[in-house]
């Protein structure tokens, strides 16, 4: 019977499940953090008001071609072939011999970049013109425009889809089993070809990685509604309170 | 403490030389010449397309002028080598959609230039947020979001920021256009207020009453060049061009 097989299964493997599992979390997550940072960091370099000639322009719209071939070669090709190129053709190549994980992460990382950077712009143009008018009116320079400003607005208003990303990358990073990655997919890969129970070791692999995700999303909708602040605020009767607070 | 019209000392702040802007092919301000003296309240009116706005978003660069000069402390601000940044603290601006910080409550509103533009320390911006915030009446909201407040609080808080730059001249661009008629009056007092303590301002507005009771001097603009300028008796009582005795009869009514 499946259900006997199940137990038995999880009950001899839920020590490589289990490492499975946190590998294709530790994947995932740093994969997003660093893939977040990317995008936002060329968000901002995409920003960068051009002068109307001379060096600083033509090194700024450099800057951007090189940049906007990163995002369409990393976002036009798959993260199953991306993680070849790298990793074996590294090895080939430069007789690199990249930790594995590393790898993993790398390609994760630079993959999300890409879809993170369409993402980043598209919420730094929702961002309303006049709050970078507001900003610069009081002196501020693009940077602290960007950092005081912009950003802290472009950080909530991409959190959903940074979350939708996330939890791509949490299903997505299977693929990296090419790489021999120990991560959930290669792990009861592995489980299965030892017992031939394919059926209910991949089902105890589908319940794994849907625990991830679904967990995944209410955590990050939570941080989504801490971000969003409380609903009230408090009004201030007298001045001793502010000057209580500033103490 | 209201400095009587006659013995204004009539240093100039601000002063505009033969200042032209074009978008593409129209060419919305022609050969501007004007100029703001120290703590003179001054009205732009004009029909709406007469080039008032583009006027003052020019004098901060928040448009990039065409051409001409903008001289502020003898130096003339558009030469390539003049930091933009710091002659914008020395302006305040206000909006006609205040664009308050929508990340930040309202005191942080008042701090984040004061603190990472002018560099004050917390201590010392938060007592001069504090006394901005008073004057426009919102001290008590020091902890509300922008999306939580009316749109003329939004505007007093708009106004308590610029303020709190300690700016030499403030710039209003038709700060009561986007408001709802009641909620007109609350900005207007908080501006009369200013222009009686010797404040520069400088105020596009549609607000005619308004504009004849607080100015020093009242420009009327149409089809982007100043076509008239006086004093509100003169402007308003007396108007000797064509173009502004139809804009006031339009208008007044």
């Amino acid at each position: 019977m499946s259900i006997d097989w199940i137990i038995s299964i999880v009950t001899d493997n839920w020590e490589m499940f289990l490492r499975g599992a946190w590998m294709t979390l530790l994947v995932a997550i740093v994969g997003t953090i660093f893939g977040a940072l990317i995008g936002l960091l060329i968000g901002v370099i995409n920003t960068i008001p051009k002068p109307d000639r001379g060096i600083k322009r033509f090194f700024l719209k450099f800057i951007n071609a090189i940049l906007a071939i990163y995002v369409e070669f990393f976002r036009g090709t798959p993260m199953i072939v991306q993680a070849m190129v790298i990793y074996y053709g590294s090895a080939q190549a430069f007789d690199l011999d990249l930790n594995r994980t590393f790898a993993a992460i790398l390609v994760v990382s630079i993959n999300t970049g890409a879809y993170m950077t369409e993402i980043v712009r598209g919420g730094i143009v929702s961002v309303e013109k006049g709050q970078f008018e507001a900003a610069q009116a009081i002196g501020m320079n693009h940077w602290k425009t960007m950092i005081h400003v912009v950003l802290p607005q472009v950080a909530r208003n991409i959190l959903p889809a940074t979350g939708n990303q996330f939890v791509m990358n949490i299903k997505d990073s299977s693929v990296l089993n090419v790489i021999s990655v120990t991560e959930l997919y290669f792990q009861t890969k592995s489980i299965a070809g030892n017992n031939f129970r394919y059926f209910e070791s991949f089902f105890v692999a589908c319940v794994l990685y849907l625990i991830m995700t679904i967990t995944i999303s209410r955590i990050l909708r939570y941080f989504e509604k801490r971000l969003d602040g409380p609903q009230n605020y408090q009004m201030m009767d007298d001045l001793t309170q502010i000057e209580g607070k500033k103490s | 403490m209201i400095a009587s019209k006659g013995d204004k000392l009539m240093k100039k702040v601000i002063e505009i030389q033969h200042l032209s802007k074009s978008f593409g092919t129209h060419e919305v301000l022609k050969d501007i010449d004007f100029s703001v003296n120290k703590g003179e309240v001054v009205c732009v009116i004009g029909s709406s397309g007469s080039g008032k706005s583009t006027l003052l978003r020019c004098i901060n660069l928040l448009e990039t002028p065409s051409g001409g000069q903008i001289i502020y402390q003898g130096e003339n601000i558009l030469d390539n080598k003049h930091n933009i940044n710091s002659y914008r603290t020395k302006l305040g601006m206000v909006f006609q959609s205040f664009n308050l910080f929508n990340n930040f409550d309202v005191l942080t509103n008042c701090l984040v230039g004061q603190t990472k533009v002018l560099k004050r320390s917390k201590g010392e911006a938060e007592k001069v947020a504090m006394k901005y915030l008073k004057v426009v009446g919102m001290d008590r909201y020091v902890n509300a979001k922008p999306r939580q407040l009316s749109g003329g609080q939004k505007q007093r808080v708009a106004i308590a920021r610029a303020l709190s730059m300690e700016p030499d001249v403030m710039l209003f661009d038709e700060p009561t256009s986007a408001l709802d008629p009641e909620m007109v009056g609350e900005v207007l007092k908080v501006m009369k207020e200013l222009a009686e303590t010797g404040l520069t301002m400088l105020i596009v507005t549609h607000e005619m009453e308004f504009a004849r009771e607080v100015s020093d001097r009242v420009v009327f603009m149409d089809k982007g060049v100043i076509v008239e300028e006086g004093s509100p008796e003169q402007i308003f009582n007396n108007p000797q061009n064509e173009r502004t005795k139809a804009f006031l009869k339009r208008t007044l009514k």
